[in-house]
C-alpha cells in the first residue's frame, strides 16, 4: 500500500519538475535505447543469417582439400614461415576422383542420399538490344540439381542424357527469362541465349524455366536489376567449358533425414583422410557441415552484438549517476517535507522507501522510453538493410528490470541520507 | 480526583557539544507535569530553551539527563521505529510555517498521518474530510497549499494534527504568521477543541497575550522554569 501511495506521490513529483525529469531521464533512456537497439539488431541478423543458411540446407556437408599444415618451418633467426607459395595449385593426384566418390557413396549408403558436385562457369552478362540480365552460370550433376528443389514453371528439367551428354543446354529463373522473352515464359523454352564470360561469347540453349525465390543474400546488391539469378547447366557441360576433366576440389554430400549431420561429416572427414590422403604430404580432406557453421556465425554475431550493448551499457552508468545527482538536489530541496514527514511519524525506511521509489519510477519511464526507442530504431535499421526484425524479448524484460535496478542502486544513498535526517534540523532547514 | 498525567518532566538536562569545549547546557533541570485535558502555554524569549523543550516533548529529541513520560511511558530506550510510531499515534505538530506537503491536495496532507499509521485509503478519506469538515475547510479539500491562504494553511495542519487522535497536540507559535484577526481564528479552534473534544494542547509561544488565553502558563527563562500561573481559560 506504503508502494502504491509513494509511486503516486513519485509520479506527482516528476510531473511538478517536468524539465528536470525530462532531461534527468534522457541518460537512462539513450542507454537502454542503444543496448536494445543493438541487441534487437544482432538478433535479428542472427536469425536471418541462420534463415538463410538453414535453407541452404541444413542436411549438407561440404567436403573439401584443404592444405596441410605442415609446411611451417623455422629459421634461424627464429622467425616462422610458410614452406613454398601458400596459393600452390594441387596436383592431379590431390584431387577427389570420381572412384573417391563411388566408394564413399557405398561406404556411406545409409548416411548419405548422394553426393551434390557442382562447377562454377563464372558470372555473364545477357544483352539483346537494350534488354539485360545478369546471370552466374554453375555446372550441377543430378543430386545436387535435385539438392536445388528448383520448382519449374516452363519446360523440362536437366535429364540423365543431358548430364552424360554434356549438353549445353541450361534452366534459367523466370526472373531473367521475364527480362529478355517478356511475361510469356513457355516462349523462352528452346530457344538459345548468348551469354558474354570472360570476354567471351558462349550460347545456351533454355530448357526449363524455374520460379525464382529472393534470398536474404540479396540485400548486398543495391539495385535490383543488378541481381545475378542463377543458370544450371549440367556439370559435364561446365566442366568441359572450364577444361576440367580431372578430379574435384570439393563436393557435398547430402545427409539422409534423420542423420546426425554432424557425425557423419566428421566420420566422412575421418575416413576419407585415412583411406586417400594419409599419405598425401600437402593436403587433406576437410569437412564442415551447416549446423555448425551456422552455430559459429550465431554465436559470432551474437557475441560482437553483446560487446557493442555493453559498451552502450557505459551510458546507462553516466545516466545513472545522473539520477544520483539530481536525488541529492531533491533531497536537499525538501528537507523541510522528509522532517515534517518524520514529526507526523514517517519513520526511516518509510522516507527511504519514498525516495527510492522516486528514483525507481524515474528511471524505470526512463527504461520503458528507451525500450520503445531501440525498437524503433532497431526496426528502422533492420527496414534498410532488409532483414526481418526480430526482437530478443529476454533483452527487453532485462533492460526494464535493469533500468529498476540502477533506480534501486542509485537513489539508495540520496534516500539513506534523507532517512538519516535529523528531523529538528531538518525542519528548521530554510 | 486526581487527573492522569500526559506530560512528566523529572530533572530534564539537555546538553550540546557533549565532551567539547564549546559544550553547552539549555535545561537546566525541568520538573514538569501536564494533565490529561489540560491546554497549556510555555512561554519565553527566544534563547529559552522551549523549542528544545518542545522538541523533547514531541520525541524529536532526548533528554541528556532526566526523564520524560508520555502518557505513563518510559521514552528513554526507544528505537527509530518505535519513535515515529510514538509521534504518528500521541503527538500532533502543529508549525509556525505550517509545514504543508506542497505538491498534495489539503486532503493528501491530512491522510498523511493516517497513511504511516497503516489505515487503508477508504478509511483515510472518511477520517480527512470529517477533520477537514471540523475546521472549516471542507469546501477547499482539492486545493494545494500554494492556493491557501495561510489561515487556510493553518486549518489544514490542524486537521492534520488531529488525524490519528493523538494524546497530545503541540502548536508550535500557530499564530506567528498570520494577521490577529486570522490569529484570532486559530485560537477558537484550539479553544474548541480543548472545551469540546477535551485535548490536551501544549501552546509554545513568546507571545504573554496569547498565553493569557491558556488554562495554564509556564514561564521559561535560560533553561529553567521561573514561574507558573493560572490563564483566562482556567
Amino acid at each position: 500500500m506504503l508502494i502504491w501511495e509513494n509511486t503516486r506521490l513519485a509520479l506527482s513529483g516528476l510531473i511538478a519538475n517536468k524539465m528536470r525529469s525530462f532531461l534527468t531521464m534522457i541518460g537512462i533512456v539513450i542507454g537502454i535505447a542503444s543496448v536494445i537497439a543493438i541487441m534487437t539488431l544482432g538478433n535479428s541478423i542472427g536469425m536471418s543469417v541462420r534463415q538463410s543458411m538453414d535453407s541452404l540446407g541444413a542436411n549438407q556437408i561440404v567436403a573439401g582439400i584443404q592444405r596441410k599444415n605442415t609446411g611451417q618451418k623455422t629459421n634461424s633467426e627464429g622467425l616462422t614461415y610458410l614452406d613454398g607459395p601458400r596459393t600452390e595449385k594441387p596436383s592431379e593426384a590431390d584431387l577427389i576422383t570420381q572412384e573417391m566418390l563411388d566408394e564413399i557413396q557405398q561406404r556411406f549408403a545409409r548416411e548419405i542420399t548422394g553426393i551434390s558436385l557442382t562447377e562454377q562457369v563464372g558470372e555473364g552478362r545477357i544483352q539483346t538490344g537494350e534488354k539485360r540480365a545478369y546471370v552466374e552460370i554453375t555446372g550441377y550433376n543430378r543430386a545436387g540439381l535435385e539438392n536445388e528443389k528448383l520448382t519449374l514453371l516452363a519446360g523440362r528439367t536437366l535429364t540423365e542424357r543431358d548430364q552424360e551428354e554434356g549438353r549445353n543446354v541450361v534452366l534459367a529463373s523466370e526472373k531473367m527469362v521475364r527480362k529478355i522473352f517478356g511475361n510469356h515464359l513457355s516462349e523462352a523454352v528452346g530457344n538459345s541465349v548468348e551469354v558474354l564470360i570472360d570476354k567471351q561469347y558462349v550460347r545456351y540453349t533454355i530448357v526449363g524455366v524455374y520460379q525464382y525465390e529472393e534470398s536474404a543474400m540479396d540485400f548486398t546488391v543495391s539495385s535490383e536489376d543488378d541481381i545475378r539469378s542463377a543458370l544450371y547447366l549440367p556439370l559435364k557441360a561446365a566442366r568441359a567449358q572450364k577444361h576440367n576433366s580431372s578430379g574435384y576440389t570439393r563436393f557435398t554430400a547430402l545427409a539422409a533425414p534423420g542423420a546426425e549431420v554432424a557425425k557423419v561429416s566428421k566420420d566422412l572427414q575421418k575416413y576419407m583422410n585415412e583411406k586417400y590422403y594419409r599419405n598425401n604430404e600437402s593436403f587433406q580432406i576437410s569437412a564442415m557441415n551447416m549446423e555448425s557453421m551456422v552455430k559459429s556465425m550465431t554465436q559470432m554475431i551474437s557475441g560482437i552484438s553483446l560487446v557493442i550493448a555493453a559498451i552502450g551499457g557505459i551510458s546507462l552508468l553516466v545516466g545513472g549517476i545522473g539520477v544520483m545527482n539530481i536525488m541529492l538536489v531533491l533531497i536537499t530541496e525538501r528537507t523541510r517535507e522528509i522532517g515534517t514527514r518524520k514529526a507526523l511519524g514517517a519513520d526511516n525506511n518509510s522516507i527511504r522507501i519514498q525516495f527510492i521509489m522516486e528514483s525507481v519510477v524515474l528511471c524505470l519511464i526512463g527504461g520503458v522510453f528507451g525500450v520503445l526507442l531501440g525498437i524503433g530504431a532497431a526496426f528502422a535499421a533492420t527496414r534498410a538493410m532488409g532483414y526481418q526484425i526480430s526482437p530478443s524479448l529476454q533483452g527487453i524484460a532485462a533492460s526494464v528490470i535493469f533500468s529498476a535496478l540502477i533506480g534501486i542502486f542509485f537513489g539508495y544513498y540520496p534516500a539513506n541520507r534523507a532517512a538519516r535526517m535529523d528531523p529538528i534540523e531538518a525542519l528548521r532547514y530554510e | 480526583m486526581k487527573r492522569k498525567t500526559m506530560i512528566k518532566f523529572t530533572d530534564v538536562r539537555k546538553r550540546y557539544y557533549i565532551g567539547k569545549p564549546n559544550e553547552l547546557e539549555i535545561l537546566h533541570g525541568i520538573d514538569l507535569e501536564i494533565y490529561e485535558g489540560e491546554f497549556v502555554s510555555i512561554v519565553g524569549a527566544s534563547g529559552s530553551g522551549k523549542s528544545t523543550m518542545m522538541n523533547i516533548i514531541g520525541m524529536l529529541d532526548r533528554p541528556t539527563e532526566g526523564e520524560y513520560f508520555l502518557d505513563g511511558m518510559k521514552t528513554e530506550k526507544l528505537k527509530d521505529k518505535e519513535l515515529s510510531a510514538i509521534r504518528n499515534r500521541k503527538i500532533g505538530f502543529i508549525f509556525q510555517t505550517y509545514n504543508l506537503i506542497s505538491r498534495t491536495s489539503a486532503l493528501k496532507n491530512v491522510e498523511l498521518p493516517m497513511l504511516y499509521f497503516g489505515l487503508d485509503g477508504k478509511t483515510r478519506n472518511r477520517r480527512a474530510k470529517e477533520l477537514l469538515d471540523m475546521v472549516g475547510m471542507g469546501e477547499r479539500i482539492s486545493h494545494r497549499p500554494d492556493e491557501l491562504s495561510g489561515g487556510q494553511k493553518q486549518r489544514v495542519a490542524i486537521a492534520r494534527a488531529m488525524a490519528n487522535d493523538p494524546a497530545v497536540i503541540l502548536a508550535d507559535e500557530p499564530t506567528g504568521a498570520l494577521d490577529s484577526a486570522t490569529g484570532r481564528m486559530i485560537m477558537d479552534i484550539f479553544q474548541h477543541l480543548h472545551k469540546e473534544q477535551g485535548k490536551t494542547i501544549v501552546l509554545i509561544t513568546h507571545s504573554q497575550e496569547l498565553a493569557e488565553e491558556t488554562e495554564r502558563i509556564v514561564t521559561l527563562k535560560d533553561g529553567v522554569i521561573v514561574g507558573e500561573r493560572r490563564g483566562k481559560a482556567c
